[in-house]
């Protein structure tokens, strides 16, 4: 540590941050612009300046730029000295004077770097009396919006996209005060990341488009934490409401799962909670008159009295929400919504956590790894953020070049001259080109059980007691020991694995190659993806696939069923899903959105999605999160669980609970697994200085006149009896408890900068920790799982189906988001060059594709990276049998 | 004694004083522009609307009695509010909103006679603001100055505004 003086202040600080970091950390204000956790230095606003000292005896000092300073021992600074001041409140005139007169139109007021810095800096007149150089916009897709005028040319934008994102269609064109960033034409941003521009961009050059629909300033938004539901990797974000609608997505910091950032499936794909299909009433199909929630449960209680129940979860929905289905129904009786197929998967996965001797490592321990070995993963389309993660760990082989030519790894600019495009050993196995192609070490594209025998080769060859699959190729022999020798050569390897090839033998090969390594004295971690927000929960609630359920049902003739918050279409064909439930009775749905399922319903009834309801999530490493109520809905919706509960009351089969924390509690005492997630987040009666946590900001607007058309008395606010916080503004404004976080804010930080002040230390963890807690550790002593399957075929009977996962439409929820469906199109198939031609197929064609007895009309994409034999049919796309079998094609 | 004579002198005085009732509502009262009566909407010398729907005043607004939605007109890029409510038996007549406002939108007027019987009567909706002149301010358009290129005056078409950087230039 070295010992350092701001201010007068002594402090001690770590040598090798930089003297801007060592401010802020300490709480000094001290202006940026360029300069970000994530991205390091390069010094380019000019805008951190403080006054540097010799010594004690020095009273005159000099001015230098903090950020491009280290803040080694003995370092005297002053950041409010008057030349110090003085030259920021020059240069941040200088940066204005060709800042656009739009602050009332931009969506970025109010929350803007820009305005935080210049109110910091004392920039407050304009002299700047002469033209402004002004700039045309570029159309860059449905998520981001253009208004290249505000520019203030900080480089952040390119620096995160290019460097930190590894997109290469965002660039920086042009020279002195013309500067543009953007793209060579107008298009669509490529990268899966592009959402965060609206975050690192300090000014309103890239705002949220999805946003702009409905803008909402950000202190008029009832805010709450919460988690994302578009993948297993469990982001936490914070979801903003106003008016009834939910209007954006931001990301809400958690050092070891997101970080600062998000994927633009997290961040766009909220628009599926006002979607014209959400269901807001009760609906009992048959009735001839209005239901209402009496006339529904009298209903569901005279249709239910004597008959047998089975229940289906889903790996969509809480903990909680689907423990009280169980706790309803009855282990016996119960699903947890996934095909024997994605049942085995999710359980084998997480079973190689729970009983495998690696650690599953969050996000940040992913970014610290040295060399990544990913077996039958496009992780970009599966689980966006991990992808962004492993871009990070391949620089830390190379990042100590910098060290050896004594440059700080915070001084961006030099480090990535030394670096240049070197990078560590990053080997993928796909069946089909990745997105994470472009810094692969080596790529292996093979049918899924070739790629499971990759695997296995390379785990004989870091531990030679281990089988060699026999048959293989020098080329993969060659192969698997290159890959064996770079995972070998690095102190902290990952394996990444996971279900979307929908193949056991991936995911224990992957196991094999993490146990060796974890044998050879590595520091080894295995991260494993899976479908769905709480496919890891589900998991460990426990319950049948729904093959057995419908059998077991038909054998005990159950008359009714309940389905939560689940789509079986997406599960099984749809021939079988129509024939299992025309055996039941009743078949009662409770889901947020109109899906196939609902359609078959005979009664529906509605419940929240994730922004009108409490609940737990466990993500792909095991964390357990909670995600928290945005607003109250002015719809017939409730919480699932509050519903299944309802409904237990109505047929007298009461479950346990009453409230959310009720239930919560009943998860972590029932589930050994689970111990401890009632401890994840404060309880609902938890106070500081006796007030509750406010949803919404202090400078919250139009409470006396929101509702004043419908009703001029205002009505008292909804009480919120599940959770430690309030509907209101009404509350404790200062910090809360980091699980509680609503929104960030911090006197003269408006943006989402002040994030700074929320942490111990820049771009560390939160005061108080990290919220979530890890459900799973390893344990000491590994076993191998050694099934080595036979080498693909190419069958005489077709083309075997692979599924392709994509960001955009792959996805259910945010699917039915109109920007994310702007990006999916439709449903594709890619082909191989050798079986197109065979074929007789072209690029862009559209095909019937039958599979199964289902035929889908597809479009062909032709892939020279696709193995011979097979078909990559888009999963989850509309229509797509879920159930992949041999693919033929119908003229 | 002297001095209950001379109170009893001045208030005789005083009925030979210039009357400051006046004859309500017969009679009215003259009021300068600046008064802070009823609250309205207005328009710029083109005749569109001022209103960027920037969510300032109602920031800005201590009793909260202001809300409104922004939304765009796509074809002509102008941002404007979809709606607009002000609960005037709320409003206390400060002027903060008018103070807010940056594109002189929104502003009070020397009208005071705004009574109704009918509590619910007193919530203005964007109809009952929007008026069709420039009220206190003339000669004011905010997306002359402003950078955003609007349907009739593209970017670099504003005030004090240079022509487009053509990126692909090579001049130095």
């Amino acid at each position: 540590m070295a010992k350092i003086k701001i201010n007068g202040k002594e402090l001690e600080v770590d040598p090798k941050k930089n003297l801007l970091e060592a401010s802020i950390s300490a709480g000094f204000d001290v202006p940026y612009f360029c300069w970000h956790p994530k991205l390091g230095s390069i010094g380019s606003c000019r805008q951190c300046a403080v006054v540097k000292y010799r010594d004690e005896n020095d009273k005159v000092g000099r001015v230098v730029m903090s950020c491009m300073e280290p803040a080694s021992e003995g370092s005297i600074i002053s950041t409010d000295a008057p030349q110090a001041v003085e030259f920021r409140s020059n240069v941040i005139e200088a940066l204005m004077t060709n800042h656009p007169h739009d602050c009332p139109v931009c969506d970025e007021g109010g929350e803007c770097h820009l305005q935080d810095m210049t109110v910091m800096s004392g920039h407050t007149t304009r002299r700047y009396e002469f033209e402004k150089r002004t700039h045309k916009n570029q159309y860059l897709g449905p998520f981001i919006n253009h208004e290249m005028n505000r520019c203030i040319q900080c480089y952040r934008c390119v620096r995160y996209y290019r460097d930190y994102a590894g997109g290469d269609d965002l660039n920086v064109f042009s020279s002195r005060n013309r500067v543009y960033f953007g793209r060579a034409n107008d298009g669509v941003l490529e990268s899966e990341f592009s959402g965060n521009l609206v975050e690192v961009c300090p000014t309103g050059v890239f705002t949220d488009k999805t946003l702009k629909k409905h803008h909402t300033r950000k202190w008029d938004l009832t805010t709450a934490p919460s988690v994302c539901v578009h993948c297993s990797v469990g982001c936490n974000t914070i979801a903003g409401e106003r008016y009834g609608s939910v209007r954006r997505i931001y990301s809400r910091y958690n050092e070891q799962v997101n970080g600062y950032f998000l994927c633009d499936r997290g961040r766009f794909g909220y628009e599926f909670v006002n979607s014209d299909q959400r269901i807001k009433k009760y609906i009992i199909p048959a009735a001839t008159e209005g239901v209402t929630k009496t006339t529904a449960f009298d209903f569901i209680a005279k249709a239910l009295k004597g008959k047998k129940i089975v229940g289906i979860g889903s790996p969509r929905a809480s903990l909680e929400t689907n423990f009280t289905l169980k706790q309803l129904v009855g282990s016996e009786n119960f699903s947890i919504g996934l095909s024997k197929l994605d049942y085995q998967l999710a359980k084998l996965a997480v079973d190689t956590l729970k009983n495998g001797s690696v650690k599953s490592p969050s996000l940040k321990e992913v970014e610290q790894s040295e060399s990544v070995f990913v077996l039958g993963e496009d992780v970009t389309q599966t689980a966006p953020m991990l992808a962004l993660a492993i871009r990070q760990a391949i620089k830390n082989l190379v990042k100590p070049k910098a060290d050896k030519a004594g440059i700080p790894q915070w001084n961006d600019a030099p480090v990535r001259e030394v670096i240049q495009s070197a990078h560590g050993p990053l080997h993928i196995a796909a069946p089909v080109a990745t997105r994470l192609d472009d810094v692969a070490t080596t790529t292996y594209y093979n049918a899924p059980e070739n790629i499971a025998r990759l695997g296995y080769a390379v785990a004989h060859y870091i531990n030679n007691k281990l089988v060699l699959p026999s048959g293989l190729s020098e080329e993969v022999k060659i192969l698997a020991g290159k890959i064996a020798a770079d995972l070998m050569a690095s102190a902290k390897p990952l394996v990444v694995s996971g279900v979307h090839c929908k193949n056991e033998d991936i995911i224990k090969a992957a196991s094999d190659v993490a146990t060796a390594l974890k044998e050879a004295g590595k520091s080894v971690s295995l991260s494993l993806t899976f479908e769905e927000s709480n496919s890891f929960g589900v998991v460990l609630i426990e319950g049948k696939p729904l093959e057995v359920l419908f059998d077991d049902a038909k054998t005990a003739k159950a008359e009714i069923l309940i389905v939560v918050e689940n789509d079986l279409y997406r599960r099984l064909s749809k021939e079988r899903v129509d024939s299992c439930l025309s055996q039941f009775e009743q078949v009662i749905v409770l889901d947020h959105n109109c899906t196939s399922t609902t359609k078959k319903a005979t009664v529906i009834l509605p419940v929240g999605t994730f922004t009108e309801a409490d609940g737990t999530f466990v993500n792909q490493e095991g964390r357990a999160q909670r995600f928290y109520q945005v607003f109250v809905p002015e719809s017939d919706t409730a919480e699932s669980w509050r519903r299944i509960a309802e409904l237990a009351k109505a047929i007298e089969k009461p479950v346990v609970g009453e409230s959310f924390f009720d239930f919560t509690k009943a998860v972590a005492n029932s589930i050994p697994q689970c111990k401890g997630i009632n401890g994840i987040a404060p309880p609902p009666d938890y106070k500081i200085e006796g007030q509750k946590v406010p949803r919404e900001s202090h400078r919250y607007s139009g409470r006396t006149a929101m509702k004043a058309n419908i009703n001029v008395h205002e009505l008292k606010p909804a009480e919120d009896l599940d959770s430690p916080m309030s509907f209101t503004m009404e509350g404790f404004h200062g910090e809360a408890p980091s699980a509680l976080t609503t929104s960030y804010w911090s006197p003269g930080w408006n943006s989402v900068q002040s994030i700074n002040k929320y942490q111990i230390e820049v771009g560390g963890a939160l005061h108080g920790g990290d919220p979530g807690l890890r459900l799973v550790e390893p344990v000491v002593k590994g076993t191998y799982y050694q099934s080595i399957p036979d080498a693909f075929k190419v069958s005489s009977k077709g083309l075997v189906a692979v599924p392709v996962y994509k960001i955009f439409g792959s996805e259910e929820l945010s699917a039915k988001a109109p920007a994310v469906k702007e990006r999916s199109g439709e449903a594709f198939v890619v082909l191989s060059t050798a079986d197109a031609v065979k074929q007789g197929l072209k690029e862009g064609e559209t095909v019937e594709i039958s599979m199964g007895n289902q035929i889908t009309s597809m479009n062909v994409i032709i892939m020279k990276e696709l193995a011979e034999g097979l078909a990559g049919i888009s999963a989850g796309y509309c229509g797509v049998n879920p159930e992949l079998s041999e693919v033929s094609f119908k003229k | 004694m002297l001095s209950h004579l001379r109170s009893i002198g001045l208030a005789l005085a005083h009925t030979f004083a210039k009357r400051e009732t006046i004859q309500y509502p017969d009679q009215k009262v003259d009021l300068a522009a600046r008064y802070r009566g009823r609250i309205v909407l207005t328009r710029d010398p083109d005749g569109m609307e001022r209103c960027v729907g920037c969510y300032l005043c109602a920031a800005a607004c201590p009793v909260d009695c202001i809300s409104l939605e922004a939304g765009n007109d796509e074809e002509t890029g102008r941002r404007y509010p979809v709606t607009f409510r002000i609960n005037f038996s709320r409003c206390i007549f400060c002027g903060y909103c008018e103070e807010a406002c940056p594109t002189y939108a929104i502003q009070l007027t020397p009208d005071y006679e705004i009574c109704e019987y009918d509590r619910k009567n007193l919530v203005y909706e964007k109809k009952d603001l929007l008026i069709a002149g420039q009220g206190k301010q003339h000669g004011y358009n905010f997306y002359r100055v402003a950078g955003m290129a609007i349907a009739g005056k593209d970017k670099g078409e504003g005030q004090n505004e240079l022509p487009p950087v053509d990126v692909k230039g090579l001049m130095p």
